[in-house]
C-alpha cells in the first residue's frame, strides 16, 4: 500500500461506506482504485477491516467518522 | 455424560459421546472409496515421470481400443478457465491454474502431474491402459528450490507468469509481500542483543490416512453428482463448475465421511475427473488415489527458507525485527507465505520490523493448506530466535515472552489492534503446568518451550434446526465432520433448547439440502457453523415460545423459557417442556424449523495462541530425538465439548512432532520423489509419542455469542520451535533446520564438537 500512497501507512479519506472511501482515496492518490477493486466490488485478494473487524459486505460495508481501516492481504492456504 | 465445567452452561462443556461415533468404531460410516453404483466404471490417473517437461503429444488410440477401456480424458476435454482470483472457502484460488493441476496443459509441472484420465470395466484395466497411452516429453530441467527458482536465468515454470517488480519479465516469484512498521534499522540499533539466523524447513505432507477419492455420476439431463471425502462440498462444487465450465446449480456434492484433512482435502484433484468421465461414458465413474499418488501429487505444504535478526534490551524488550521470507508453492501461485508472515511475530508487540515474504513456485505438487499454513514455518524461525534472545538476557524464556506479549489493543502486524486475545494467559498455563514445575534430569536431555499464533476465520455457514413431534431435534449443516463438530451443534442446539444431547441428532447435508457453507478448515466450524446452528436454534426457541404464548393466549414476550420449561405469570398456566409443547405444533400452526445463515467475517475473527512445552532425549552417538514429555496450552475461547478440544490440540501437536523430527520429501537429481509410501514418508506413530497433556485456555471471544475461537490449527506451531529449543539445551546446538531427523542433528553435534575442540586446542 505505501508504494500506492507516496510511502504514506497512514491517510485520511471520508465516506459514507468503503465504496464513498476508496473513492476518495483515489482522487487523492490516483490509480489506487484499481489495486484496491476489481468489477466494482473489493478485490478477492485483499480484505478489508474496519475497526478490527473484516468487513463482509464488500464496498457496502458502513464506516463511521473516526473509523480506522486497513486493507490486508486476503489468507491464502493455497489452493 | 460429565457435568460441565464451565460454570455457565448445562451442556457445552461436558464430554458426550460423539453421534457418529458408533457407525466409525464398527464400521458401518460411509467413506467415499465405499460407495457404488450400478454399472459403475473405475477411473485410473496418468502421472508424468518428469518433474519439468514440454508436452509435445499424447497419443491414447492404442489405449482406447483396449477392450473395457470406455473412455480417454485429457486437458484438451477441459474448457479454458478464467485467468483469475477467486476468493473459494479459506483462500484464494486461480481457476486457470487449479484446471492446469487437475490435467496438464502443455507442460508437466511436477513428478506425479495428471496427464490423462481413463474409465475401465476394472482398475486393473484402466491401470493397464495407462501404459499404452504414448506422451511424447520434451524433458527441461527441474527447478526443486526457492534459491534455485529465484536465481537469475533459473528455468522458468509458468511462461506467463509476471510480478509487479520485475514488469513484463518472465519470472518464478509470483508475489512479493512486504510488511513493515517503525524502524528497523534504528531497532535493530538499539538492541543490546541481536541474534541472527537462517532456517530451512522441508515439505511436509498432511498425512491424512483416507485417500482422495471420487465417485462421478452424469445424467443425460446435464446434471451431475459428485461423492467425494472432502473438507468442503460447497468448494468442490464451485471449483468443478470453474474448471469444467458449467453452472454450480447443475453440481449436486455429496459429502462421504472423511478419513483426515487437515486442509488438504480442501482442494479439488479428482472430482472434475470423476464427472468427466461419467458424461463420456454414461455411467457412474470412481476413482480412488493410492498411496504413492498422494503423496506425489496432492498439496503438501511449501518447504521455506526464512532469514530472521532479531535484536533486544538488556532487560528483555524486543526492539526490533527484519524477516526474509520465501516460500514454496509447488508448480502453481499460492503458497501461504502472506499468512506466514501476518503469524511470525503476531503473539509480541513490536514496534520495529520489516518482513519480506516471497510467494515462488518450483517443480513440486502444488501446495494446499495444512493446518494453520505458514504459520509453523514461520514460528520455527521466530520461536527459536526469542528463545536464544532470552537465554542471552538470562531470562524465563516464558518471561521473556510475557515481557513482550502481546494483549488487548496490541496492532496487529497487519495493523488492526487485538480484541481480547488469550496469549499471556496461555503461556501462562505452561508456566503453571505441572510438567513445567517438574524437574528434567538425565544425560542429554533438555527443556524447550514455544509459542504460535493463528487467526482463525469465520466466513459463511448456515443451519436448519427441525423440533420433532415428539420434542427432540435434528440439526442440519453443511460442515464435513472431522474432529467431532456433529456433537458440538448437537450440544450448541441442545444448550438453546435445554434438551439432552441425546435427543438431538446431527446431519452433515449435501449441498442440494442446506443453504452455502465454506469448508471446515481454518478453524472455524464451530466458530460460523456453530454460530449459525446457535441462532438457528434461538430462531426455534423463539417460535415455542410463540406456540406457548398461543396455547395460553399469552403474548410472546410474556413466555419466560428456564431448565427446559416455558412458563407464563396466569391463573391456570402450568409450565411446559419442550416435548409437551412439540406434541402439539400440529395444533399451534405447523412444523417448527429453525433457520440461521452467517456471514462472519474472513480470517481473524477468533486469534488464537498455543504454546508447547517438551522434554527431549537426544543420542549423541545417533542424532537421534526422542520425546520424552509434551504438553500443550491452548487458548480455545469456550470449549464447547473439551475432549474434541483435547483431541485437536493434540493431533495438531502430534503433526508438528512429526514436521519437526522426521517428515520431509526426498527429490533425487531429477526431481522425482523417492519416499512415496508411509514407511519412507515416516510420520509418528504412537510408539513415537509420550500422551501429550493439555491445559485448555478459556478466554472467550467478544464476538461470538457463546466465546467460541475455533480449535483445530493453532496447536501445530509451536512444536518445532519447542523441539529445537529442547535439543539446544541437551546438546548446546542449534537446529535451524527441518526436520531434524537423526542424520541432520549428528551432523549439527558433530560440528560442535569440532568447533568446541578448536577453541579448546587454541585456548590451550
Amino acid at each position: 500500500m505505501r508504494k500506492l500512497t507516496g510511502g504514506h501507512d497512514r491517510v485520511t479519506v471520508s465516506g459514507r461506506n468503503l465504496r464513498e472511501a476508496i473513492a476518495d482515496l483515489d482522487r487523492q492518490y490516483p490509480g489506487i482504485a484499481n489495486q484496491l477493486t476489481e468489477d466494482g466490488d473489493i478485490k478477492a485478494s485483499i480484505a478489508v477491516s474496519i475497526d478490527g473487524e473484516v468487513g463482509t459486505n464488500g464496498v457496502l460495508d458502513t464506516i463511521r467518522e473516526s473509523s480506522e481501516i486497513h486493507f490486508l492481504p486476503q489468507i491464502s492456504g493455497g489452493n | 455424560m460429565s457435568e460441565s465445567k464451565n460454570g455457565h452452561y448445562k451442556v457445552i462443556g461436558t464430554r458426550p459421546i460423539r453421534h457418529d461415533g458408533v457407525d466409525k468404531v464398527t464400521g458401518r460410516a460411509k467413506y467415499g472409496a465405499d460407495y457404488a453404483f450400478p454399472g459403475m466404471l473405475f477411473g485410473k490417473v496418468l502421472r508424468s515421470p518428469h518433474a519439468h517437461a514440454i508436452i509435445k503429444s499424447i497419443n491414447v488410440e492404442k489405449a482406447l481400443k483396449m477392450p473395457g477401456v470406455k473412455a480417454i480424458v485429457t486437458s484438451a476435454d477441459l474448457p479454458e478457465a478464467e485467468d483469475s482470483t477467486q476468493q473459494v472457502g479459506e483462500a484464494a484460488m486461480n481457476p486457470r491454474y487449479l484446471s492446469m493441476n487437475i490435467l496438464a496443459h502443455q507442460k508437466a509441472l511436477y513428478d506425479g502431474h495428471a496427464i490423462a484420465a481413463v474409465a475401465a470395466t476394472s482398475p486393473h484395466i484402466a491401470e493397464e491402459a495407462l501404459r499404452l497411452i504414448e506422451v511424447d516429453y520434451e524433458v527441461l530441467p527441474p527447478v526443486m528450490t526457492v534459491d534455485d527458482a529465484m536465481k537469475k536465468n533459473a528455468p522458468i515454470l509458468l511462461p506467463n507468469l509476471r510480478n509487479k517488480e520485475e514488469g513484463d519479465n518472465p519470472t518464478n516469484v509470483a508475489n512479493h509481500l512486504q510488511f513493515k512498521r517503525g524502524d528497523t534499522k534504528a531497532g535493530l540499533a538499539a538492541a543490546d542483543f541481536v541474534v541472527e539466523r537462517e532456517f530451512h524447513t522441508a515439505m511436509v505432507h498432511q498425512g491424512y490416512i483416507e485417500p482422495h477419492n471420487a465417485v462421478g455420476i452424469y445424467n443425460s439431463d446435464g446434471q451431475g453428482t459428485i461423492y467425494c471425502s472432502t473438507q468442503g462440498a460447497f468448494d468442490v462444487r464451485s471449483m468443478c463448475a470453474q474448471v469444467l465450465g458449467i453452472s454450480v446449480g447443475k453440481i449436486k456434492v455429496v459429502p462421504a465421511e472423511i478419513g483426515g484433512g487437515f486442509g488438504g482435502k480442501t482442494t479439488i484433484y479428482l472430482e472434475p475427473l470423476s464427472l468427466m468421465l461419467a458424461k463420456k461414458t454414461g455411467h457412474p465413474v470412481k476413482l480412488v488415489m493410492t498411496r504413492g499418488e498422494v503423496l506425489r501429487a496432492t498439496g503438501p505444504t511449501s518447504g521455506s527458507k526464512i532469514k530472521i535478526k532479531m535484536g533486544c534490551t538488556r532487560d528483555g524488550k524486543i526492539t526490533g525485527a527484519e524477516v526474509w521470507m520465501a516460500y514454496e508453492a509447488g508448480a502453481f501461485p499460492g503458497s501461504p507465505v502472506g499468512a506466514g508472515a501476518m503469524c511470525l511475530l503476531a503473539p509480541y508487540n513490536i514496534d520495529n520490523f520489516q518482513i519480506d515474504g516471497y510467494d515462488v513456485v518450483v517443480n513440486r505438487p502444488k501446495t494446499a493448506a495444512y493446518r494453520a499454513p505458514g504459520a509453523t514455518n514461520a514460528a520455527m524461525a521466530s520461536e527459536t530466535v526469542i528463545d536464544e534472545l532470552a537465554e542471552k538476557c538470562g531470562m524465563d524464556p516464558i518471561d521473556f515472552r510475557i515481557a513482550n506479549a502481546a494483549k488487548e489493543g496490541t496492532a496487529q502486524i497487519v495493523g488492526p489492534p487485538y480484541k481480547r486475545i488469550g496469549f499471556i494467559e496461555t503461556v501462562e498455563a505452561i508456566k503453571n503446568s505441572p510438567h513445567y514445575k517438574s524437574a528434567l534430569t538425565g544425560k542429554n536431555r533438555g527443556r524447550g518451550v514455544a509459542a504460535g499464533f493463528w487467526f482463525n476465520a469465520g466466513m459463511q455457514s448456515s443451519a436448519t434446526v427441525n423440533i420433532q413431534t415428539d420434542g427432540t431435534a435434528s440439526v442440519i449443516t453443511g460442515s464435513t465432520d472431522i474432529g467431532g463438530s456433529r456433537a458440538a451443534m448437537a450440544m450448541i442446539t441442545a444448550e438453546v433448547l435445554g434438551m439432552d444431547v441425546t435427543d438431538v441428532r446431527p446431519t452433515v447435508a449435501d449441498t442440494d439440502s442446506t443453504g452455502h457453507t465454506d469448508v471446515t478448515g481454518g478453524s472455524r466450524t464451530t466458530f460460523a457453523t456453530g454460530m449459525a446452528v446457535y441462532n438457528a436454534a434461538q430462531d426455534a426457541l423463539r417460535q415455542l415460545k410463540e406456540r406457548a404464548a398461543k396455547t395460553w393466549e399469552k403474548k410472546p414476550e410474556d413466555v419466560k423459557f428456564e431448565d427446559g420449561k416455558f412458563s407464563a405469570e396466569g391463573e391456570g398456566i402450568k409450565p411446559m417442556t419442550v416435548k409437551q409443547l412439540a406434541s402439539r405444533l400440529a395444533r399451534t400452526g405447523g412444523p417448527i424449523t429453525g433457520r440461521a445463515q452467517v456471514s462472519t467475517g474472513g480470517i481473524g475473527v477468533g486469534p488464537a495462541f498455543a504454546a508447547t512445552l517438551v522434554d527431549v532425549e537426544v543420542d549423541p552417538d545417533t542424532g537421534k530425538v526422542q520425546i520424552l514429555r509434551a504438553t500443550v496450552a491452548q487458548d480455545a475461547g469456550t470449549a464447547i465439548h473439551p475432549s474434541y478440544v483435547e483431541g485437536q490440540m493434540q493431533g495438531g501437536t502430534s503433526q508438528g512432532l512429526g514436521w519437526a523430527l522426521n517428515e520431509e520429501y526426498f527429490y533425487d537429481s531429477k526431481g522425482t520423489l523417492k519416499n512415496i509410501g508411509l514407511l519412507d514418508y515416516r510420520m509418528p506413530t504412537c510408539l513415537d509419542l509420550p500422551m501429550i497433556e493439555t491445559a485448555i485456555v478459556e478466554i472467550p471471544n467478544p464476538i461470538h455469542p457463546l466465546g467460541v475461537r475455533g480449535v483445530g490449527e493453532v496447536s501445530i506451531v509451536p512444536p518445532p520451535a519447542a523441539v529445537a529449543n529442547a535439543i539446544y539445551k541437551a546438546t548446546g546446538v542449534r537446529m535451524t533446520e527441518l526436520p531434524m531427523s537423526p542424520p541432520r542433528v549428528l551432523k549439527a553435534i558433530l560440528e560442535h564438537r569440532r568447533v568446541h575442540d578448536l577453541q579448546a586446542a587454541a585456548a590451550d
